[in-house]
């Protein structure tokens, strides 16, 4: 079912296919650990093409093939390739193709990793196309849940903070209301979901301007990141995200079991004394980056 | 009582688009590609008094319309006729059909979407709603609907 297959948006995804990844997922823990070794990809080589800096993404896919034995080629540096003579993005993927087994791309403009699936022989796998999708950070968000919980149906989800620019939380919104999740929005107004997103979510969200509406309730609170020059006001910034922050005292509100994630980097929206608390579930959900992408690497290669 | 007279003459050879929205008629032009000398005659009635309220009318002669042009009107006119005329008479009648799949008509709005670059692909949207009519980039995945819509024809 997944052998060959591209991961271009998470709508490409049936929930059987989720439900398949994080079962090979949870297999990987251990050897994303290093705990044990794995020779799964040994002679298997991953294209790494990002034409747009990323660190995490992009060393969580390396970290991913290495533990399992493959090999990486690839570049993080676009304006010392062939693009900047003019070369089309058909024209390189058509070139990589032949030269790897799987291609994992990010690139500054919507909708380049279909462009790229479409000319590519080995399977694609999105790493984050502009304002556009970036299915395996979507997947990684809800095996953290569903790790946590075991489940995701049911659950009160409140996403939070720049709602409108922030691109996880589109995805994950979408992916979240057809898990079955009780889906809640917080931001302020300028940043509000956008509208296209809400039509695509299975039921509608309730949506909150005030922290205190959600705060005692809440199972999981995804947390993102209001950056400064959304505001041409840098009081009116200052202002905002003070009120959309959690903090050590905000978090004595909360539910006992209720956890904090965030697709990092994080600055001042989650403050460092709350790191230490039981909710924190941040650099979990960041490690889990790992074996989620090792799946997806097993599953499309067809080694399992 | 109303006076039945035809206010725009029959044409001998060549097309009718009847059923345009109010309105919307110098658009379908727009989309036809149909500006300055055009070679043969064209008429253009607006505003003009139907069962169903008002529509526009364009009759253009000696020019005959492939599908793909069909296509580019039920965009912005779903609800439009193409009558083919042949010495005087309506040979075929051919009700406009918004495709699922739009290709090559319209380009994307978004500046930010892969097909707006030199790339060797042509734009494509899905139809996700006919009323309003609403598409949806195949690529990029940003909606568009009225005005949107023709302001990217190709």
């Amino acid at each position: 079912m997944f052998k060959g297959k591209d991961i271009v948006s998470i709508s490409d995804l049936t929930k059987e296919h989720i439900d398949r990844i994080f079962e090979v997922a949870r297999g990987m823990i251990p050897i994303a650990k290093g705990e044990k070794k794995s020779k799964l990809l040994d002679g298997y080589i991953l294209a790494n093409l990002f034409f747009e800096p990323s660190t995490r993404t992009r060393l969580s896919f390396e970290t991913a093939m290495l533990r399992l034995g493959g090999s990486i080629l690839g570049f993080t540096n676009p304006s010392a390739t062939s693009l900047t003579k003019g070369e089309t993005l058909a024209d390189t993927i058509r070139m990589i193709d032949a030269y790897s087994d799987v291609i994992v791309i990010r690139h500054p403009l919507e909708g380049a990793a279909r462009l790229a699936a479409e000319f590519a022989e080995v399977p694609v796998i999105n790493a984050g196309d502009g304002a556009g999708q970036h299915p395996t950070q979507t997947l990684l968000d809800i095996f953290t849940i569903v790790e946590e919980f075991g489940h995701v149906e049911g659950l009160k989800v409140t996403l939070m903070g720049d709602l409108r620019y922030g691109r996880t939380v589109h995805s994950l919104a979408v992916a979240l209301s057809f898990l079955g999740a009780d889906v809640h929005l917080l931001s302020p107004r300028s940043l509000k979901m956008p509208r296209h997103v809400l039509r695509e979510m299975k039921s509608k969200p309730e949506i909150h301007e005030q922290i205190d509406e959600v705060i005692r309730d809440t199972d999981v609170f995804y947390v993102t990141r209001i950056q400064k020059e959304r505001f041409p006001d840098p009081t009116e910034y200052i202002k905002v995200a003070g009120s959309y922050a959690i903090t050590g005292d905000t978090v004595k509100k909360m539910k006992k079991d209720a956890i904090i994630m965030h697709p990092l980097p994080r600055v001042n929206e989650i403050t460092p004394d709350v790191d230490s608390t039981l909710h924190a579930r941040y650099f979990k959900q960041a490690f889990y980056g790992v074996p989620i992408r090792m799946a997806i690497l097993a599953l499309v290669l067809g080694v399992i | 009582m109303e006076e039945k007279v035809l206010k725009v003459q029959k044409i001998k050879n060549g097309i009718v688009i009847d059923h345009i929205p109010c309105g919307m008629a110098l658009k379908v032009l727009k989309i036809l590609g149909i500006e300055g000398d055009v070679g043969s005659t064209l008429t253009i009635a607006m505003h003009v008094k139907s069962k169903h309220g008002w529509k526009d009318i364009v009759k253009i002669e000696d020019r005959y319309l492939d599908d793909r042009e069909i296509d580019k009107i039920a965009l912005i006119a779903p609800n439009a006729t193409v009558n083919v005329v042949e010495d005087y008479k309506v040979i075929r009648k051919h009700r406009v059909k918004v495709p699922e799949i739009v290709k090559g008509i319209v380009k994307c709005m978004n500046p930010r979407c892969i097909t707006n670059q030199r790339e060797p692909i042509e734009p494509e949207f899905k139809t996700i709603s006919i009323e309003p009519i609403v598409i949806k980039c195949k690529y990029c995945g940003r909606e568009m609907s009225g005005e949107d819509i023709v302001e990217n024809i190709i």
